[in-house]
């Protein structure tokens, strides 16, 4: 090596030894704090499955399809909906599914949480956009496994760092799609609703959310399909569901494993994106 | 007649707080909108603007694009701040001025005194029409009942009942701008804001509501003002019209004013395609009793070519009329059609018969000048062929 590359990489930064006196600060002295968090979140998931267990399947995909109508109001939709889960029950990975299933729509639900209100903030305050943007990057540019190994040290192995890696990963789609939802509305509609009287609050809830919905709406569906992508690697930090028996089947090299549980994660996807999805009928 | 929404040296500029204030020096100074720019960055949108609507009247902005006719249109309810001047609406007793007033008495204008109708509809798409129609009302915390009863009235009134739970896209744009209208409407404001509301719209439709909007106005007597940029359209509807150059007035006056003494160049080649007919009235081209020429023994020549007198009496009723030498009788030019063909015939018209049938009661009567005559029937002026001719080429 040339004398000022080696010069150079002998005054190494040592952002990693930073990094992992960081994490040490944060186990030795808020160790209470985070067990505490990941009980609760753990307590949370945990009950939510042991209840959707105790019902009968056959039960459960009976309202999951009636959800599916009633949302959609299509036959065909809620038939499909049906035979995608009896498809589950006969592969055995009823139990998997529904532990999949409530981190998924338990990760969406918080991702939306945040998301929505941080995407209205940031829309309504330039220097909040400004702040944030590069914060969004990082998340959804970070290598999922890097914020895995801090995360698996403050929280430890189960659920609830496995909601956490998952909101990560998915709630910078909520935001930007707020974000975008509620800078694009039309001027002229902005003027109406302030033409006629309406406070800032009026404006927000008569006027921007509503015309940002479709794209909120997106933002919803995109998340979902987000934190179903994180299943497998929540497994490796020891969330139940249906990313265990893919990592089993790599570990094993277990070919129909793999192509079963991974098929069982295809449906739910489907199912899901077809049951969140809301299109208006309208022409804008 | 009582004011109702005032503007009093208005000026608009659009840029941050220091470019602004180094604008105002130019401003006073008259400089135009391209120097402004060019020399502290801020874009002028009005500059020292006077204009008094009175109530009930149709006040109209016109302007081509770019001349601030939309930007002085929007300072009456604060969606465009005013850099300096004052903009004061009255609603009966009250008033407050739109550059001062608090956010609360801003709400105020906004719910209670000023409605807008919009060039794009700015309808709500999730809304039906009844919801659209009803979103001034809601937004002033007006219970759904009493919404719904007001909401119907409104749609009553521009022919929409059937409609009133289709969705605001599936009407066409005629209709949509209706539903403008009626939400304008509901908040019952007795003044109205009108940005192009009909620009966007196909002439047929634009012609019938402007029609519309007339006979409307007959009825519900609101102060309008109004934008546009036809001048065909403002001279049909105006009571008032103010041409916009630049950001500058640059003349106001009846329609007739506009047409027949434009202030400056700028407003004569902005008439000059305009048709005459669509103004004038025939007290706009006549003249007066006093310029004609005497005959003798009470007789007065109607025309310069002396073809047609009327013998007056004191109180100046016609008692006797001749035309060509031989008697004639006088009769109005409202009821043209109607007349026997066998004597001469001098015809009539008032003050505000439009200069169309004045030129077909001349053609009727082989050129015969036209008598002006009052309410009380007494004579006030003649009009010949070369009056027609003169006010038509306007020389």
């Amino acid at each position: 090596m040339d004398p000022l590359s080696e010069w150079i990489a002998d005054r190494k930064i040592p952002i990693g030894r930073w990094g992992r006196d960081f994490f040490d600060f944060l186990t030795t002295n808020f160790a209470w704090l985070f067990d505490t968090l990941a009980r609760f979140l753990a307590g949370i998931l945990d009950s939510l499955v042991d209840l959707l267990l105790a019902i009968p399947p056959f039960l459960l995909v009976l309202i999951v399809a009636v959800l599916a109508y009633a949302l959609q109001r299509s036959w065909k939709l809620a038939l499909g909906v049906a035979l995608g889960l009896a498809f589950i029950i006969n592969q055995g990975l009823w139990k998997e599914t529904v532990e999949t299933l409530v981190l998924v729509v338990a990760a969406a639900a918080a991702s939306m949480a945040i998301g929505v209100p941080v995407g209205i903030w940031a829309a309504h305050n330039r220097r909040v956009y400004q702040f944030l943007r590069p914060i969004l990057d990082l998340m959804q540019t970070l290598p999922t496994f890097v914020y895995l190994i801090p995360v698996l040290i403050l929280f430890g192995l189960g659920a609830a760092p496995g909601l956490i890696v998952t909101v990560i990963f998915a709630a910078p789609a909520p935001i930007r799609l707020t974000y975008l939802g509620i800078t694009s509305v039309p001027q002229p509609m902005l003027e109406a609703g302030q033409a006629f009287g309406a406070t800032k609050r009026q404006l927000l809830w008569k006027v921007e959310l509503p015309a940002a919905l479709p794209s909120i709406m997106a933002g919803l569906t995109q998340c979902i399909m987000l934190s179903l992508s994180m299943v497998v690697i929540a497994a490796l930090i020891g969330a139940d569901g249906l990313g265990k028996p893919v990592v089993r089947a790599l570990n094993s090299v277990n070919i129909p494993l793999g192509l079963e549980a991974g098929l069982a994660i295809v449906v739910l996807a489907i199912i899901l994106d077809r049951i969140a999805r809301i299109e208006r009928g309208s022409d804008r | 007649m009582t004011t109702a929404v005032e503007f009093q040296k208005v000026d608009i500029l659009f840029g941050d707080d220091r470019q602004k204030a180094a604008a105002l020096p130019l401003v006073d100074a008259g400089a135009s909108r391209a120097d402004i720019l060019a020399e502290t960055g801020a874009v002028l949108g009005c500059a020292g603007c006077d204009l008094t609507v009175e109530r009930g009247e149709i006040s109209v902005l016109m302007g081509l694009s770019g001349s601030g006719k939309s930007t002085l249109l929007r300072a009456v309810n604060r969606l465009n701040t005013v850099a300096r001047g004052d903009v004061t609406v009255h609603d009966g007793d009250w008033q407050a001025n739109v550059v001062t007033c608090s956010e609360a008495e801003l709400r105020k204008i906004r719910r209670e005194c000023v409605a807008m109708v919009f060039q794009q509809f700015a309808l709500l798409p999730w809304r039906t029409v009844a919801e659209n129609v009803g979103f001034g009302l809601e937004l002033a915390g007006m219970p759904a009942k009493e919404r719904r009863a007001r909401v119907m009235a409104q749609l009553e009134l521009v022919h929409l009942s059937d409609w009133a739970d289709k969705y605001a896209h599936e009407l066409s744009g005629g209709m949509q701008q209706r539903v403008g209208l009626a939400r304008a409407f509901a908040t019952q404001a007795p003044i109205l804001l009108m940005d192009e509301p009909f620009s966007a719209l196909d002439p047929l439709i634009r012609t019938k509501l402007q029609d519309e909007l007339l006979e409307l106005q007959e009825r519900l007597k609101k102060t309008i003002l109004f934008v546009s940029h036809d001048l065909e359209e403002a001279l049909k509807i105006g009571n008032r019209i103010s041409i916009m150059e630049g950001g500058r007035i640059v003349q106001t006056g009846a329609p007739e004013d506009i047409v027949l003494r434009p202030e400056n160049d700028y407003v004569r080649d902005f008439i000059a395609n305009v048709n005459p007919l669509s103004v004038l009235t025939a007290w706009n081209v006549m003249r007066d009793v006093r310029d004609l020429e005497n005959a003798g023994e009470g007789w007065m020549w109607l025309d310069r070519r002396r073809t047609t007198r009327f013998k007056l009496d004191a109180n100046m009723l016609v008692v006797d009329a001749e035309r060509n030498g031989a008697p004639a009788i006088w009769v109005s030019c409202d009821n043209m059609e109607k007349l026997p063909e066998d004597r001469p015939k001098v015809y009539w018209a008032t003050a505000g018969t439009p200069l169309k049938t004045v030129m077909q009661a001349m053609h009727q009567s082989q050129t015969a000048p036209v008598a002006l005559f009052d309410e009380a029937s007494r004579f006030v002026g003649a009009i010949g062929i070369r009056d027609v001719l003169r006010a038509v080429i306007r020389r």
